[in-house]
């Protein structure tokens, strides 16, 4: 997994709450057997005027001049600033996976619907959880200056502005030895080989019926 | 010291090991597989040289993609239409085979939605973990069960290891007291406790629906409930073990059987949670006063009763909820004060991992049966979640039911719950629809959703527009 450590990056601001999985990346583009090719199609319904359809060349379709992602401003944007519960709706990995093709590293807003904000610790996406009036204040901040950029530190839980002000984030001890250093937590896991071996014999000991069922 | 919740009963049976950063690995039990989010972790799998921790805890079927025309499916795999679908449809067939997990291919009778065909075949049982790269697996805690949704390094995670790592969650406990009124339903509950709690009220929680209402529903309405806490932002959705639960499992064919269905039984009756649980946040709602709902915006916390009206932006003081508004009522075509029964209809979508069990199948057939389609309604479907459940309805009738009233009798899959297959809305078209979400596009580019019970989706495919099924019910007029 590719590690993150530290970021500073564009800021673009995607004034919306419940910004739903769908929205990030609409079904079509989910009969894909592959984890890559997502990032021209993120918010797709809201980024073009026509209908995307996979395998298409995005860039001969027409562009909506009015979402946020297509302003001149914000193009090479690396952190995208949300509102509440961003990510909710469907499980789908797509959905970090297209915001990481597309550019993103981190993303912030005042809270995270619980399954993206996991898939996102296991493609190097960073979600950034801060206070509703802090980002608020992103929100101004973004919108009064162009070229306004922020820098993310994971190791100092940290989100500084460029006047200085920093921001300070909770992340979870695990998520974050494994963000910071690339870890693949398959192998982490399996490290623990024996402690699952001796907690599946004495489960099926104990519930039989759990196991060896269905062939 | 305080009791257990359910959820405190289900992680402690499950925890594999403690690590000193306060995660926990967890063992997962049965790990659900369908073609859209597992060819990457199958992928995953072999460019690491990995094999599959335990086979037999896996069950897979395909239902996002399959076509649900009787014409379109009778040719196998070859003849989906859709040659990317056909791809993804062929190589979960080619990656179950080649690991040798358990697979209800398209044209067996036990394929169906990934939710509907776990609880029917005794695969999903009370007391497991269950996994699947589906964020409607909450579904299965309908069994006293642990099930959440997973996205697809974590599918890679339970292939390779049969745990997950995770942190516990708090508990949440949604009680509804007192009777259901006559033709309320499950699915009016869930979108009522949405609308009430919001599309994060849940989130960080497991979340347990408890409650004499809860206890009255059919293990099939417990499932609805389960399925849509997801839409309420909790992950996990949970009901305790009852006679119902155990009566419903027996005789399934992965089922315990013998003395170990006696054993079982005796453990199964003991998830539920203490009386003396403590739970992190409670929420209160009386039975009584739920009526039929129905959702008008773009979020499934945009919901009312159907006697409501469509909410003005004007009067909502919050900027940010007043600009959601706005852009929901401008997405949905809908003007503010608008009477809910008079939205109109273009189509009907009877189906989806929340709404295609038999049950739900009868409630739309009991008023379906006699009436016609409206005129203004140009196409009314009803999918059945898995092949059995499509079976079991044939034997019932109410296929001709549905047939006669005109609409549209298919094969089992998601369907239009999510459009990947060619069911889907125009833009523009408003749609009554038994699934769980209504977030823009999610039935095709532009649609416009709105989520209602089975009876209230058959009720409003018959009049053209929304109504209170009450009326059209001969139990109302007892009441």
């Amino acid at each position: 997994m590719k590690a993150f450590t530290q970021h500073t990056g564009l800021v673009c601001p995607l004034d919306r709450a419940n910004v739903d999985t769908d929205q990030i990346i609409p079904k079509q583009f989910l009969k894909s057997i592959k984890r890559s090719g997502f990032g021209p199609n993120l918010f797709d319904e809201w980024r073009y005027l026509d209908v995307g359809q996979p395998g298409q060349d995005n860039s001969a379709r027409p562009i909506n001049p009015d979402f946020v992602l297509n302003f001149p401003r914000y193009h090479d944007a690396s952190v995208l600033l949300a509102r509440e519960n961003f990510g909710c709706g469907s499980s789908r990995e797509h959905a970090p996976w297209a915001l990481d093709e597309y550019g993103f590293r981190a993303v912030i807003a005042p809270s995270f619907a619980d399954i993206f904000y996991n898939n996102s610790f296991k493609n190097g996406l960073l979600p950034i959880v801060l206070a509703e009036q802090e980002v608020d204040e992103l929100f101004r901040q973004t919108e009064a200056s162009e070229g306004y950029q922020l820098t993310v530190d994971l190791d100092a839980q940290t989100v500084t502005r460029p006047d200085g002000v920093q921001y300070r984030f909770e992340v979870d001890a695990f998520r974050k030895h494994c963000l910071l250093n690339g870890l693949d937590d398959i192998g982490l896991t399996l490290q623990d080989a024996e402690a699952i071996e001796a907690f599946e014999a004495r489960h099926r000991q104990s519930q039989p019926w759990l196991f060896g069922a269905i062939r | 010291m305080a009791g257990k919740t359910l959820y405190d009963k289900l992680w402690e049976m499950h925890e594999v090991k403690r690590r000193d950063d306060g995660s926990s690995l967890i063992y997962i039990d049965r790990h659900i597989l369908h073609e859209v989010t597992s060819p990457q972790a199958f992928e995953g799998l072999r460019l690491a040289g990995r094999k599959p921790w335990r086979i037999d805890a896996n069950i897979a079927t395909p239902d996002h993609n399959v076509p649900t025309t009787a014409s379109e499916r009778k040719g196998g795999i070859e003849q989906i239409a859709d040659e990317v679908s056909r791809l993804q449809v062929q190589t979960l067939d080619e990656n179950c085979d080649d690991f040798g997990i358990l697979e209800f291919k398209m044209n067996d009778v036990r394929q169906g939605i990934v939710h509907v065909i776990g609880p029917e075949q005794g695969a999903t049982l009370p007391g497991m973990t269950v996994v699947c790269g589906d964020s409607h697996t909450s579904t299965h805690g309908a069994f006293g069960a642990l099930a959440h949704g997973i996205g697809t390094s974590e599918v890679e995670h339970v292939l390779a290891t049969q745990c997950l790592v995770a942190k516990k969650m708090k508990n949440m406990q949604v009680r509804v007291e007192g009777q259901l009124p006559f033709g309320v339903t499950a699915k009016d509950i869930v979108l009522a406790v949405i609308g009430r709690i919001g599309t994060a009220g849940g989130t960080g929680h497991a979340l347990e629906f408890a409650g004499s209402a809860i206890r009255d529903l059919s293990m099939e309405g417990r499932m609805t409930l389960c399925n849509m806490a997801i839409e309420a932002g909790a992950r996990v959705g949970m009901v305790a073990v009852d006679e119902k639960t155990i009566a419903y499992v027996e005789g399934r064919p992965f089922a315990p059987k013998g003395a170990d269905w006696e054993k079982a039984v005796a453990l199964w009756k003991g998830l539920v949670s203490d009386p003396d649980a403590v739970f992190d946040t409670v929420i209160e709602l009386d039975a009584s006063q739920i009526k039929p709902q129905v959702s008008w915006g773009t979020s499934p916390e945009m919901v009312l009763p159907v006697d409501q009206r469509v909410p003005d932006p004007a009067v909502e003081a919050d900027p940010i909820k007043r600009g959601s508004i706005e852009r929901a009522l401008k997405y949905m075509g809908l003007q503010a004060n608008q009477p809910i029964t008079e939205i109109r209809l273009d189509r009907v979508f009877i189906g989806s991992c929340t709404n295609s069990r038999i049950e739900d199948l009868r409630a739309a057939a009991e008023v379906a049966r006699g009436r016609k389609v409206a005129a203004n309604v140009k196409q009314a479907m009803v999918v059945p979640g898995s092949g059995l459940v499509k079976q079991q309805a044939e034997a019932e009738g109410l296929d001709r039911i549905f047939l006669e009233a005109g609409f549209e009798w298919r094969e089992p899959g998601c369907s239009m719950c999510l459009a990947m297959n060619p069911d889907k809305l125009g833009s523009g078209e408003h749609c009554a629809s038994t699934s769980n979400r209504n977030f823009e596009g999610r039935q095709g580019a532009g649609g416009r959703t709105h989520l209602v019970s089975p009876a209230m989706a058959a009720a409003a495919a018959v009049t053209g527009h929304f109504v209170d099924v009450r009326e059209l019910l001969n139990g109302g007029a007892q009441q």
